[in-house]
């Protein structure tokens, strides 16, 4: 006899409350999420002959063409902090953000032949959404370190040390705000599929709301910062670059306003997400 | 055995909408709705189309009511559209009820579809880890029976190839095996046994007849292959338009499906108003069709069978012939036969045809036939004027048994014994 002793009791009906999440049953798939985590890596590099050498390669990259855009013919001031390290740090917490964002927003949709074949929380694939591109993070902050390091010795930066403590605080409130706009979109995409083409092209354009390209300085004292300010992914970046880099504007109100969007935005989520986790399969 | 409890369904019912749910787009969406407002036709509506049944709701499951105990192997059978498929759904918590509630005592492994979430560029050991863990395994139990999964798959050479370089018969040992070794307290299965070869379907059933007797686990099992219900139910329930119409005995739950799926076994069966598949011309009407010189449509092997078989033509029609599909009783083909043009008729004209059937070498065993009227047209394509499927059932039967060979096993030798081999 092969039972486990642990009894399993699961109730069906069709109304489902307002918050009908199950994270205990999230946490007890936690293997699949490493393993969808894991998989994502396998199959991004499988028959390729660079291999995961791409993880850092589109970044350079981009950094090089920012540095030669926006840095060199656009002539945008970078705050006397190096260009390379400016679009470089910009740029990965930014990608961050919209790695998230993105790939959580086709969750049901990218999903559909697998969600309508066996039942797991759904919720599994966004999580292990957001925890692939927090590991493609890290594999750019590697590379940004080597950077920052010849900079900090050469005297060229001077971080806020102790700003670099926030780092997990930045990635977990990027990581949140993503899943909880990607899945409110995944949500809606299994009845709307022209919300998927607005994804990619609004995603470039809230890029150019954001301070990726340019410090937050630039723009002085008008109302157009206070508009800047106010997109939730801003203070995450600029304290990034106050942290390492020891410019930034790293304001309290706006860190607030922040969190209670990002706060709300999650609930929301969330609540669309059971709403929809239930039926989709029917509409798909 | 315990008497406990596994599955208890309460009231079930599960609704769809017919017709078109939302444009896809949300300007298609808008387009309609403001239509709808001017009360102007619908731009995104089939033209033509009628307007009454978009919107029409209908009952898959329409009040299901059904318990399952531990340690029992429960059979569903039905016709298509009965509600199986959907029922399986809302017990693997694919989607939700409509009306009613579920509960489930113990955790569920379904497998609706063999090697779900499998990568082809995966190994197959890669994917034992993802297959089982979509299932609900963590990967201490998957690394715990690893060994016992690798074994069961026969596919031990290839564990650390890609599976994309599997073929298909492998493939799917590969991903059952994963499927037999959870550790669920109820397993759901939906035709899954209908792959793999004959060796190893025996060996599937035989693991799941052991998951049910010695494991002590509920099994739910849907399939319309009659034998493996046989062999692995020990209950079975009937389902049809979305409601249980038998529970209980194997045996008899088959014969009732059998009636219940047109199964027709009187000489004379009424053609008009059975419902017809989508793709038929609709210019000729069958009427009926009765079987000579036999009281239960039972026949002699090899002897020929006459039918009168009547139609009407809704419009001129030439060179229309009759078609016959002779179907075994688990829906699979067994032969085709074409009848030579009728004479040319008139619309509105009713004909009655003798025709002579014969079948020589079909086996004894109990057959449907699937009747068409069809049409040749000029470059040897045919057009189907009109199609029944499962029309009208008869049966081959010896009456001395001395020149028949003894139990044929249809099963494993088809459903036709050709004439014997000549040695010279």
């Amino acid at each position: 006899m092969e039972m486990t002793e642990k009894s399993y009791h699961t109730h069906l009906e069709p109304k489902n409350g307002w918050f009908d999440i199950d994270l205990k049953e999230v946490w007890r798939y936690r293997d699949l999420i490493w393993l969808f985590t894991k998989r994502s890596f396998i199959l991004i590099y499988k028959q390729t002959i660079l291999g995961p050498a791409w993880i850092i390669l589109q970044p350079l990259m981009t950094t090089l063409i920012y540095t030669l855009v926006f840095g060199g013919i656009a002539g945008i001031s970078t705050d006397g902090i190096p260009q390379i390290l400016f679009y470089m740090g910009g740029n990965a917490v930014w990608g961050f953000f919209a790695a998230c964002l993105n790939k959580t927003a086709s969750t049901f949709t990218g999903n559909a032949g697998v969600f309508g074949k066996v039942y797991f929380p759904r919720l599994v694939s966004p999580i292990s959404t957001v925890l692939s591109s927090a590991i493609n993070f890290f594999v750019q902050l590697a590379m940004f370190l080597v950077f920052w390091l010849y900079y900090v010795v050469t005297g060229q930066v001077s971080p806020n040390y102790i700003g670099i403590l926030l780092l997990p605080v930045i990635l977990v409130y990027l990581g949140l705000l993503g899943l909880g706009f990607g899945i409110i979109i995944s949500s809606l995409t299994t009845k709307y599929r022209d919300l998927a083409m607005l994804v990619t092209f609004g995603v470039q354009l809230w890029m150019y709301i954001t301070p990726v390209v340019y410090p937050i300085s630039t723009l002085g004292e008008g109302g157009l910062r206070t508009v800047i300010m106010l997109n939730p992914v801003t203070c995450a970046v600029e304290t990034f670059r106050w942290a390492f880099l020891g410019q930034g504007s790293v304001e309290l109100l706006y860190w607030g306003i922040s969190a209670v969007v990002m706060a709300a935005v999650v609930t929301l989520g969330v609540i669309v997400f059971s709403k929809v986790e239930k039926t989709f399969m029917d509409t798909v | 055995m315990s008497e406990q409890l596994a599955i208890n369904i309460k009231g079930l019912k599960k609704q769809y909408r017919l017709g078109q749910i939302g444009g896809g787009t949300l300007t298609a969406d808008l387009q309609s709705w403001w239509a709808r407002m001017r009360r102007k036709e619908d731009p995104n509506s089939k033209i033509g189309s009628d307007q009454r049944l978009i919107g029409q709701r209908f009952w898959a499951l329409n009040g299901i009511d059904l318990q399952v105990k531990k340690g029992e192997a429960l059979g569903i059978i039905g016709g298509n559209g009965a509600g199986k498929s959907t029922m399986l759904k809302i017990l693997s918590r694919i989607t939700a009820p409509t009306e009613g509630s579920v509960d489930i005592y113990g955790r569920i492994a379904s497998m609706l579809e063999v090697g779900t979430g499998f990568s082809p560029e995966m190994t197959g050991r890669e994917n034992i880890y993802m297959n089982g863990a979509i299932l609900g395994m963590t990967k201490a139990e998957i690394d715990a029976k690893m060994e016992k999964i690798i074994d069961f798959s026969e596919v031990r050479e290839f564990i650390d190839t890609p599976v994309k370089r599997y073929s298909s018969g492998m493939y799917v040992k590969l991903a059952f095996s994963v499927a037999a070794h959870l550790d669920a307290e109820i397993m759901i299965m939906d035709e899954v046994l209908a792959v793999g070869d004959m060796a190893f379907q025996k060996k599937c059933l035989d693991k799941m007849r052991d998951a049910a007797t010695v494991e002590g686990k509920s099994v739910l099992y849907v399939s319309h292959n009659m034998n493996t219900i046989r062999k692995l139910c020990d209950r079975c329930v009937v389902l049809d338009k979305g409601r249980v119409i038998f529970d209980g005995d194997v045996e008899e739950a088959i014969s009732v499906y059998m009636q219940s799926s047109h199964l027709n076994m009187s000489p004379t069966v009424d053609l008009t108003h059975a419902r017809r598949p989508g793709y038929t011309v609709g210019t000729a009407r069958m009427e009926h069709i009765c079987f000579e010189e036999s009281d239960n449509c039972t026949y002699a092997p090899g002897k020929r069978i006459p039918v009168v078989f009547t139609w009407r033509a809704l419009a001129h029609l030439e060179d229309v012939g009759v078609r016959m599909l002779v179907v075994n009783q688990d829906g699979s083909p067994v032969g085709l036969t074409f009848s030579e043009p009728l004479k040319t008729v008139d619309s509105g004209e009713w004909v009655e045809s003798k025709l002579y059937l014969e079948f020589p070498g079909l086996v004894e065993g109990t057959y449907m036939l699937t009747i068409s009227l069809f049409q040749g047209d000029y470059v040897g394509n045919s057009i189907i004027l009109d199609t029944l499927e499962r029309a009208c059932a008869f049966q081959i039967k010896n009456d001395n048994q001395t020149d028949a060979v003894l139990n044929w096993p249809a099963r494993a030798w088809g459903a036709i014994q050709f004439p014997n081999i000549t040695v010279r």
